[in-house]
Order: structure tokens, then C-alpha cells, then sequence
């Protein structure tokens, strides 16, 4: 019988998702044993053209890592969805749009005019050349194109299973391998992670206070941070509560605070309003102008709760106005 | 005019890129390109967000080389508030960063560009990767090369939390310290990673150099540019990957200038292209004359040959010795041959586990005091902060307002320092054996090496 076939996939990324197949180390010589990666752009020589070439239906699965940010994205993965029995959307990126998602904060002419207008080491004369605007005629190649905003990938094809987190765990990576080579079960609930929040497995669990009530927020730089106490007890912004365990505290053990990088729980929606109603809970006094000042004591409120997570959030993005 | 070589993807690097060959009427090769389709927007982004979060943002650029930007975003934290770290966390970050250079260029040497050289330019496409070199080499070799990698990317984990996103820097250290027990174990995984360097040493000796095609190739004018050169270095010119100054070398070897990183605006400029979102940079000073080498043009070369051609020596003396033999094989300085990139990567991989071994012999690194912490907000409204990532210098300029939100950042990374010269080592190699009047071309891997041989980020080089 033929070995079934795997690939991977990068849209919009940054590689840490390759790194975290890389990571899984000796481990992956016996996977290559029972299983042929058949595509694999970091690693294999595997064009375009040649994955073309496969029947529909043929490859076993596709972990596809990154956002879809580019045209190109969006036609590799709907590509790879029909040349793939199962879709993994692997990392943070593919799960929830990943931090690239930023991005959505603003118009992709803002995007592109900051970097191809405005930054500090551009020679004056070269506006003239602002990528993707020129029809590009002496290469025929073309050039990839910005879509308007950043996706995760089921927004734009239907995913079978998710590997959170930003960068992925390597153990889960394998974990999720063995479940389509048919060694372990897949989750039911399609995400291979921990149901429960990070909070729960937290090492400085047992000395979060039952209830946390706070007068000011400070930002991470501005205190000596205690290595045991909870970092919403000393009045430093934590997802740890909002944000789905399973990375193993990595962020917390190196005395930081959570991010939300492995998403929300089960039946959230919006991961970022669901921190905002928990922040809400930590406030010492609701009337309303002590709310607006304790808030204010965090800056960029929106960027850290939707740090991962912007685009598969209920607005997806704010897009601003172009400033004349 | 049509491309007669359309290289889509181009395969074994970090980020996306595509390769185009165009040919004119008689055969002949007119010109290459090397596209890179993605862009983020990372400059742009970030603007808005509170600096200290820089480093866990920024990182996020690249998973590949995550800890150049966590540094170099460290490091204009410190300036910005005015804090320098302490000995022990100026120590443990040089530490860290040392651990994943050693681990990055291993991945180049054996997942990247290493399968070109230890199975051969030309040896079958499906084979040629790292299960080709498990085959060669034996999965025996092939398990103790990753999990020397993985113990060395453990390194970060215990500095940094993470093996792959560090997240602990702040302005003026780290968030927390490392015990004895800690210290110890780097130790001795330094020791490992010093012996595997030698292997890996030996195994390009004996696999690569004595490979009459690579001599070939590496002596060959076909994959020589004569570029200007830039790098960071130590007091005594040597190459140091965390903290220095930046030096210039021109084609013939001589010192063009030397630099603070603060002042990279008054040496460094950026172009665009139409066919790709990669900002290409040169020279300010000698100025964009196109697409050539020479003195007279302003592209320049950076990453681990660049760095061994602008530094009179290496610390440390395995990767010295390494040095000596890679300049007696060539006989002259500054070596302008392209696929020498994949020795001077060697050289380096052997300084940063020696390097790895020194710091962490230091008792002093176990303090418990690895941060001071800024007494009031920032001092300062823009500073640069600089690194030596594993493809070259790497310069994050950030621009505050008085609550130390950014207002301006300015990323020039590693990648794009090198842009004009990689376009320009891929075009060489098509124009001198890819000709289509006569029936033999080569495999067009042999356009993909000219590039790998750099090691090229493009998720980085867009950002």
C-alpha cells in the first residue's frame, strides 16, 4: 500500500510553523518512514507546477500555517483544499489570523504607503516604483497582490482541525500527525490543545487571589515583576484567563504575562471582547469616569487584546479613514 | 521576450520567492529576477503600540530568526529609558543569542542549503533535502544533528521562556534570572555543540571541499561578486554578533568607514522596484549606480562571509583556526566568492558554541539581579537599536511619544542588505551557464544556489 501523503504550507508567516514541524527532531525521520511529504516549500524541492500535477483528493492532509494576506494565498489554499482529503490551519495565523492581523487596524494603502512612502531610510526619489501599483509589463511575472484584510483560513476555506498557538508546540504538531497517520484520535472539538484556559494550569495558580480588584493597570517595564505571585494581582494585564492552555505556560515561566496566542475557549467568538469583559470584572470601582481612567492606564488596549486574533474577531478590523 | 525559467517557488529557505529567467530572441539571457510576493506591514502596524511590547512584536517578523529582532528591539528599549542591563543580563542576552545563531546556521547547513552540497548541485530534486541527507549521512548522524539543535534551542527556552519566540526582554534586562542548575546545563550543552561544530567542520571537508564540482563552482567567476562589505565588530575588529560598531569594507578589502548604529540614516538608503515588495538597499554615500559591483556602485554585502571580510580575526580559537584554513584556500581578502557564505557560516557556527562555552563558564550569570528596572518613563523620543542576525546587520529604529507609544518604526533587516547583490549573484550564474542557443543547460538548481547560498530571509526582507 502507498504511504499516505502529507504537505505544509505557508501563507502570510514567518516560519516558527515550519520550525515547529523542524522541533519535533528525530521524531520526524520516522513520520518520513510511514509517510511521503510530498510538499513542503522550507524544506522540499516541490514546485507550483508539480503540485498541479496531483489528483484531487490525493494528499492525506495539508497543515497550512499563516495568514491570507495576498491573492496568492487564497488561491494556494483553495488549491490545496481541493489537492487535500484534510486541512489543518496550524499556528496561530491560520487559526485566528494570527498578529499580522494587526494589519486590519488600518487600510492596506495606509500599510503600504508607510513602508513604500514614508520610512526614513527611502531615497526621495522613488515613489514612482510603489510595489504592486505598476502593471510590471518588463517582467510578466506579475506581483502578488494585498487582499483588504488579513483572514485566518477558514474564513476562506473550510478547516478540518487547528493547531493553536504562535509558535505552534511541537508535541501537538505531533500529536496532530499521528491523528492522520491513524495512531492517536483527533479532538472532538478540532483543536488540538487543552479545553481549558491557560489560567487553569498556570503555575502561580494557587496564588491568585478569589477576587482582584484593581485601581491601575501597569505596563510590564514599569516594576520589578514578582517570578511567583499572578500577574493580574500585581496589576499587570494577563490573558491567561481569556485564552485556550496547552502552551505549556512558556510565556509565564520566563516571568511574563499572556498574550493570548493560543485563542479563545470552546464557544467564544471574539476573543478580545471576552477579555474586555473580564477586565471588566478586575475593576475596583465602575463609575464611569474611574472606569475610563483605569482603562486608560492600559495603553493600546486593543492591539493586546486582539494581539492574535483581530481578524476572526466580530469587527475584523477598523479601517481608518485616509488622512488628507 | 518571454522567461524562458520560472522558478515558482523557489524552495529550502525562509520565505516566499519566486525566480524568473527572461531570454531574448537568440537564447541569450537578458535578465533574472528574484520576486518576493508577501508583504505584512509590520512598520506601519506597529505605530500606536506601546514599546515596550516591540520585542514580542517585532519577533513575530520571523520564526526562523526570532531572537535578532528580540534583541535588537531589547536593545533600544535599554536606550529609550535610559537603563542598561546588568552584567548578568548583558551576559545571558549575548548568551542566548549566541545559542541561536549556532542553531539557525546549522538549519541553513542542513536544511537549506547544505543538501546542494553534500548530495551535489545536480543530485535528484526529490531526494535533495534533509531525508536525502538522513539517507547519505545515516538517520544516526541525522538524530544527533537535531537534537544537539533542540538541546541548543533549549538554551533559549531557559533564557527565554520559549525555544523559539523568546519573550524576556524589557528595557534594561530580562524578566527574570537563571538558577546554578540552569547555568550548568548551558554549560554543558555548549561543550556538545563545540564537538558537533567540528563534525560538522569535518564534514564539510570531507564531503563538500574535496567535491571537485563545489571547487569548481567555488573558485568560479560565475559566483564571484566584488562588493562592498559591512558587519559588526568588536574593540578589536573581530566579529560579535551582539554589540559594536559597524564597519565597511570596500572590493579591495579597505576600511570605507565605520560606524554607531544610531547613525545608520547617514550611511544606508533603501530603493524600490516595481516587481516586488522587497526594498533593496545600497550605500548612500557611493550611491545606486544599478545593478553591478566594482567600487563605484553602493551594493554591499552582509551575513557571515561579510562579517569574516570585514574582521581582522575571530574570538575564539577553534573558529580561528577555521578562519586561517578558509583564507589559505583562497589566498586572498576579502573573499568575493559567493558559496563561500557556506564556510564563513561554519567558521561562525564554531564561534558561537565557543562563545556559548565562555559566557556560560561565568559564574557571574546566575545573578540574581538582571534588571534595572527604569525610574521614570522614557528619556529619550528615537534611538536605533543593532544586532548581527545570521543573515547580516539588523537595525530597528523606533520613534516614541511621552507615554512610549511608537510613532515611527524603521525596520532594516538583515535580508535587505543583500538584496541587490543576491538578485545580482542569481542573474551571474544564469548568464554563465544557461544558454539556450546550444541544447545543454544546467539544472536550474543551480540558480537556486546562488541564492541559498545567502540564506535569505524573505519573510524578514518584506516584513
Amino acid at each position: 500500500m502507498a504511504k499516505p501523503k502529507l504537505a505544509f504550507y505557508w501563507c502570510s508567516s514567518c516560519g516558527g510553523c515550519e520550525e515547529s514541524v523542524i522541533d519535533i527532531g528525530p521524531r520526524l525521520i520516522q513520520i518520513a518512514e510511514v509517510a511521503d511529504i510530498v510538499f513542503w516549500p522550507a524544506a522540499i524541492d516541490t514546485k507550483y507546477s508539480d503540485l498541479q500535477l496531483f489528483e484531487d483528493g490525493s494528499i492525506a492532509a495539508c497543515f497550512i500555517n499563516g495568514s491570507i494576506r495576498m491573492d496568492e494565498h487564497e488561491q494556494m489554499v483553495r488549491l490545496l483544499r481541493k489537492k487535500a482529503r484534510l486541512v489543518i490551519a496550524h499556528g496561530a495565523c491560520a487559526h485566528i489570523g494570527g498578529v499580522y492581523g494587526l494589519g486590519n487596524f488600518y487600510s492596506t494603502e495606509d500599510l503600504l504607503s508607510y513602508s513604500y512612502e514614508h520610512c526614513p531610510t527611502l531615497e526621495h526619489s522613488s515613489n514612482a516604483a510603489f510595489p504592486s501599483l505598476s502593471e510590471n509589463s518588463d517582467t510578466s511575472m506579475g506581483l502578488s497582490r494585498l487582499l483588504p484584510m488579513v483572514s485566518a483560513l477558514d474564513q476562506v476555506v473550510p478547516v478540518d482541525y487547528y493547531i493553536p498557538g504562535c509558535p505552534p508546540v511541537p508535541d501537538w504538531v505531533f500529536r496532530a500527525i499521528n491523528a492522520v497517520l491513524g495512531t492517536e484520535p483527533f479532538p472532538d472539538n478540532r483543536i488540538f490543545a487543552e479545553k481549558k484556559a491557560l489560567c487553569d494550569s498556570c503555575p502561580r495558580r494557587e496564588n491568585k487571589p478569589d477576587k482582584i480588584k484593581l485601581t491601575r493597570f501597569k505596563r510590564p517595564h514599569e516594576s520589578q515583576l514578582d517570578p511567583e505571585t499572578c500577574f493580574l494581582a500585581q496589576g499587570i494585564l494577563c490573558l491567561g484567563p481569556v485564552t485556550r492552555g496547552g502552551c505549556g505556560s512558556r510565556c509565564i515561566s520566563a516571568n511574563m504575562p499572556c498574550r493570548g496566542c493560543f485563542g479563545p475557549l470552546d464557544n467564544v467568538f471574539d476573543q478580545g471582547m471576552k477579555g474586555l469583559s473580564f477586565l471588566a470584572t478586575l475593576i475596583n470601582d465602575l463609575t464611569p469616569d474611574n472606569i475610563d481612567e483605569i482603562i486608560s492606564s492600559i495603553p493600546d488596549l486593543g492591539g493586546i487584546l486582539y494581539r492574535y486574533s483581530l481578524p476572526t474577531s466580530i469587527l475584523r478590523g477598523h479601517v481608518k479613514a485616509r488622512k488628507k | 521576450m518571454k522567461g524562458k525559467i520560472d522558478i515558482n517557488p523557489i524552495t529550502r529557505l525562509e520565505g516566499h520567492g519566486r525566480i524568473k529567467v527572461m531570454v531574448d530572441d537568440k537564447g541569450q539571457v537578458t535578465r533574472t529576477y528574484l520576486q518576493v510576493p508577501d508583504f505584512k506591514g509590520f512598520e506601519a502596524f506597529c505605530r500606536g503600540r506601546p514599546a515596550e511590547e516591540m520585542p514580542i512584536i517585532t519577533e513575530k517578523i520571523c520564526g526562523v530568526c526570532p531572537t535578532a529582532h528580540h534583541t535588537a528591539s531589547s536593545k533600544a528599549l535599554d536606550q529609550l529609558f535610559g537603563v542598561q542591563p546588568p552584567l548578568a543580563a548583558r551576559k545571558l542576552r549575548e548568551l542566548m543569542y549566541c545559542a541561536f545563531v549556532y542553531e539557525d546556521h546549522l538549519l541553513h547547513f542542513y536544511f537549506f542549503g547544505g543538501p546542494d552540497l553534500i548530495l551535489g548541485s545536480s543530485s535528484p530534486a526529490p531526494a535533495r533535502n534533509i531525508l536525502g541527507i538522513s539517507d547519505k549521512l545515516g538517520p544516526g548522524f541525522t538524530s544527533q544533528m537535531m537534537r544537539i539543535r533542540d538541546k541548543v534551542r533549549s538554551i533559549t527556552a531557559i533564557i527565554g521562556g520559549s525555544p523559539l519566540y523568546p519573550v524576556s526582554g524589557l528595557p534594561g534586562g530580562l524578566s527574570k534570572p537563571i538558577t546554578e542548575q540552569d547555568r550548568a546545563t548551558i554549560r554543558e550543552v555548549a561543550e556538545d555543540a563545540i564537538e558537533f561544530a567540528a563534525k560538522t567542520i569535518d564534514l564539510f571537508h570531507s564531503r563538500v571541499l574535496s567535491s571537485s564540482d563545489f571547487r569548481q563552482l567555488v573558485t568560479s567567476s560565475a559566483f564571484e561578486l566584488r562588493t562592498y562589505y559591512m558587519g559588526m565588530v568588536d574593540e578589536a575588529d573581530r566579529v560579535n554578533f551582539y554589540d559594536g560598531i559597524i564597519k565597511i569594507v570596500g572590493p579591495d578589502g579597505r576600511e570605507l568607514t565605520r560606524f554607531h548604529p544610531q547613525d545608520y540614516l547617514y550611511h544606508l538608503a533603501e530603493r524600490l522596484e516595481p516587481w516586488t515588495y522587497q526594498k533593496v538597499l545600497y550605500l548612500r554615500n557611493i550611491g545606486w549606480k544599478g545593478y553591478i559591483d566594482g567600487p563605484h556602485s553602493g551594493v554591499y554585502r552582509v551575513g557571515p562571509l561579510a562579517r569574516l571580510n570585514v574582521s581582522e580575526s575571530m574570538p575564539t580559537p577553534l573558529a580561528q583556526e577555521e578562519f586561517d584554513r578558509m583564507h589559505e584556500f583562497f589566498a586572498a581578502r576579502p573573499v568575493h566568492n559567493t558559496l563561500a557564505y557556506h564556510w564563513a557560516r561554519l567558521v561562525e557556527v564554531m564561534y558561537a558554541a565557543e562563545r556559548m562555552k565562555e559566557l556560560s563558564s561565568d559564574p557571574v550569570i546566575t545573578s540574581e539581579h538582571v534588571r534595572n528596572v527604569p525610574a521614570n518613563g522614557p528619556i529619550r523620543t528615537s534611538t536605533v537599536g543593532a544586532c548581527e542576525a545570521p543573515r547580516g546587520t539588523l537595525f530597528h529604529h523606533y520613534e516614541i511619544d511621552e507615554r512610549a507609544i511608537i510613532t515611527t518604526l524603521n525596520l532594516v533587516v538583515a535580508t535587505q542588505n543583500s538584496a541587490a547583490a543576491i538578485s545580482m549573484s542569481v542573474d551571474k550564474v544564469a548568464k554563465s551557464f544557461f544558454n539556450y542557443t546550444n541544447k545543454e543547460t544546467r539544472d536550474p538548481n543551480l540558480l537556486e544556489m546562488a541564492f541559498r547560498a545567502y540564506d535569505p530571509c524573505l519573510a524578514c526582507a518584506t516584513h
